[in-house]
């Protein structure tokens, strides 16, 4: 696999703060915001492949707004959407809005991996 | 089962309906009978006026008869030739055969002395110079004497004419026949206590009334009480069976015709027709009574249905709301309990990861740690699946409508379950309905309403028993039954079996969502999940689901 880069948005600190402390043990080049807007600042001067983004933030724009101005900077980079209702029609509803995947929380590590390396998979055929 | 505010309503109207009938009936009736008493009493009255006058009349003219022959004969003969015995029998012999009722005759000339006599008693040369009636007599010319005994010793009266004969004066005095006299008399008695007799004025009777007394006894009805004409009276004397009283008085106003019955004779009639009067109005009340109460009850029946069908749709309403509100409720708790895990698990994850480091690897307690931060993985799993089965399967996904055969599916559905249900000695049978309409629904989610029914079911039967499934078509739904004989659900619990992790069953044994993914599912499919339950008979399951025809393709 080759080096790639993560940015991880949620509002729940602890949740990004660890998730990104294992990604970055495991060699990902992972960064991690609190909000949608903080999000939108980092995606100016750098472009991540992956972004894992929670789709309800307090706040501010929600992650299917965020994800769409992603998308429209960077249609490349993909996105997994990160939902704490365990319904499926937002997460749905994302995929609609050009989302990559959706996972459902509590998620382990090792499954959001495997959607990231679909991700890649996706992202690497398309160039 | 009628509960007291029905019986006392229905108790309300129908008093209500029998007042309002009865008041009017009963007036009518009181009325009209007192109406027709007072008519009946008054016609009652006239006819006996009438009889005693016209019975009055009748002795006048009999009397009159008498009196008019008897004074024809004095004045057409001469005293010397009415001397003559076989002239005066010849005389006597006329006024038999023209009139009648006349027992002997005799010629009474100015000094008292009976001359001559024709009749049954040898009265010859009796002298009835001192007697009352000869005074009267001489005096007035003619003379109708009351009853008395006299020489002969048995009842009767006479009459007396005086003839002036140049400057003599002789009487020609007949007796009447006390028999013929008393049977005229009495042919005014009317039924079975009529009475009809004749008193003086000093109430001494002149022919004998019918019970009690004789001729010549004093009656105890003073006859002074009756005045001129015809007079009509009640005495009620404290006696069992008071009589009526119409008392005329003859011609010569000494004597008191009188008719007399018995006022409960006189009103037998009246008392019929009250009887039948009572009987109709008895019949009529009852028929009200009948028919208040039966239509009342019918009407009150019909609002008791109708009070419970509201009560059931509102508590049906209250109930969806409720489940409503629980679902909102569930996602929000869901999400909140989600973010937390979702951060233990993280947090774990790292710990892990940092344990894999070499550092750790020789600490003596490694293992330890290894497997409590397994078992806290463990437990947040437990806990997502809760959160996920709260909401999770209901909201798992929109229904995909496609093909659906109702039978089909039940079918399947029993396939899975039956091995468990053997192990448990339950029987599962069914009864579907042919052509069934294929529909457009979720099979899958209809499956999952199935499962949960039916493994409820075989839980609540426990062991040996029978399950029986049925299908059938309304217009509208398709409704599946799902009937157990097991122990049925107390009727406390009965309101609560919906709501989400609500079970009856041992802990463990169910988390309680069962029931209410499947009433989100059957909500979500636009049909309905009921039950109906008896305590000790069972529960049965309807599943309607509405009858939704496919697009064609």
């Amino acid at each position: 696999m080759r080096h790639f880069s993560i940015l991880v948005v949620d509002d729940e600190e602890d949740f990004v703060e660890t998730l990104v402390s294992r990604l970055k043990k495991r060699d990902v080049d992972a960064i991690g915001v609190r909000s949608g807007e903080e999000a939108l600042e980092n995606i100016k001067s750098r472009e991540f492949d992956v972004v894992i983004m929670d789709i309800k933030m307090p706040g501010g724009m929600d992650g299917i707004e965020a994800m769409r101005s992603i998308k429209k900077e960077h249609p490349q980079t993909e996105i997994i959407l990160l939902t704490g209702h365990a319904s499926v029609e937002t997460g749905i509803e994302g995929i609609k809005f050009g989302a990559f995947d959706y996972v459902l929380k509590p998620v382990k590590l090792e499954e959001l991996l495997k959607k990231i390396s679909s991700a890649l998979e996706k992202k690497n055929t398309k160039e | 089962m009628k509960t007291a505010i029905y019986v006392r309503f229905q108790q309300k109207i129908i008093i209500t309906c029998l007042l309002i009938a009865f008041i009017p009936l009963l007036l009518t009736g009181i009325i009209i009978y007192f109406q027709f008493a007072g008519m009946y009493q008054d016609k009652i009255e006239a006819q006996m006026r009438y009889r005693s006058r016209a019975q009055a009349e009748s002795v006048d003219l009999f009397l009159q008869e008498r009196t008019a022959i008897l004074s024809s004969m004095a004045d057409t003969h001469l005293f010397d030739i009415i001397l003559q015995e076989n002239k005066l029998a010849q005389i006597f012999k006329i006024m038999n055969q023209r009139a009648g009722a006349f027992t002997d005759l005799g010629v009474i000339d100015a000094s008292g002395m009976q001359r001559a006599y024709v009749g049954p008693f040898n009265l010859k040369g009796y002298d009835y110079h001192s007697q009352h009636w000869f005074a009267e007599v001489m005096s007035k010319g003619l003379y109708i004497s009351d009853v008395y005994m006299g020489y002969r010793n048995i009842p009767h009266f006479i009459i007396a004419v005086r003839r002036q004969e140049n400057d003599s004066v002789w009487i020609l005095r007949a007796t009447i026949d006390s028999n013929i006299f008393e049977g005229i008399v009495r042919s005014a008695q009317i039924g079975r206590t009529g009475d009809a007799y004749i008193m003086n004025r000093e109430g001494i009777y002149q022919t004998p009334p019918r019970f009690n007394s004789k001729i010549l006894d004093r009656s105890s009805i003073d006859p002074n009480l009756f005045g001129r004409g015809t007079t009509l009276l009640g005495f009620e004397r404290g006696d069992k069976h008071p009589r009526l009283f119409a008392g005329s008085w003859l011609a010569n106003d000494k004597w008191l015709l009188i008719i007399s019955e018995e006022k409960a004779e006189e009103t037998k009639g009246l008392v019929n027709t009250r009887n039948i009067e009572i009987g109709v109005m008895a019949i009529g009340v009852l028929i009200i009574i009948i028919a208040t109460i039966f239509s009342t009850r019918q009407t009150v029946h019909q609002l008791e249905s109708a009070d419970l069908k509201m009560s059931r749709m509102n508590a049906q309403l209250v109930q969806s709301d409720k489940l409503a509100a629980l679902g909102k409720m569930a996602a929000g708790i869901a999400h909140e309990i989600n973010n937390p895990l979702a951060v233990i698990i993280q947090k774990t994850g790292w710990m892990e990861d940092l344990l894999e480091e070499e550092e750790f690897q020789n600490s003596n307690n490694i293992q330890e740690l290894k497997k409590s931060v397994k078992k806290i993985e463990a437990h947040v799993e437990r806990a997502r699946k809760v959160v996920h089965s709260m909401l999770g399967y209901a909201r798992r996904m929109e229904p995909r409508l496609e093909d659906v055969d109702v039978n089909d599916t039940l079918h399947q559905t029993i396939a899975l379950l039956e091995n468990y249900a053997r192990l448990n000695n339950i029987r599962i049978t069914m009864e579907s309905m042919e052509d069934l309409p294929i529909i457009a629904s979720d099979q899958g989610q209809l499956q999952q309403v199935f499962m949960n029914l039916l493994s409820n079911a075989i839980d609540a039967v426990g062991k040996d028993g029978i399950i029986r499934v049925t299908s059938e078509k309304t217009t509208f739904m398709i409704i599946v039954r799902i009937i157990d004989n097991g122990p049925g659900i107390p009727k406390e619990k009965q309101k609560k079996i919906f709501e989400p992790f609500f079970t009856t069953k041992q802990e463990g044994q169910g988390m309680g969502m069962g029931l209410w993914i499947s009433y989100t599912i059957m909500e979500k499919l636009g049909g309905s999940l009921t039950f109906v339950s008896t305590e000790g008979r069972g529960t049965t399951f309807n599943v309607n689901i509405p009858i939704i025809i496919p697009e064609k393709k």
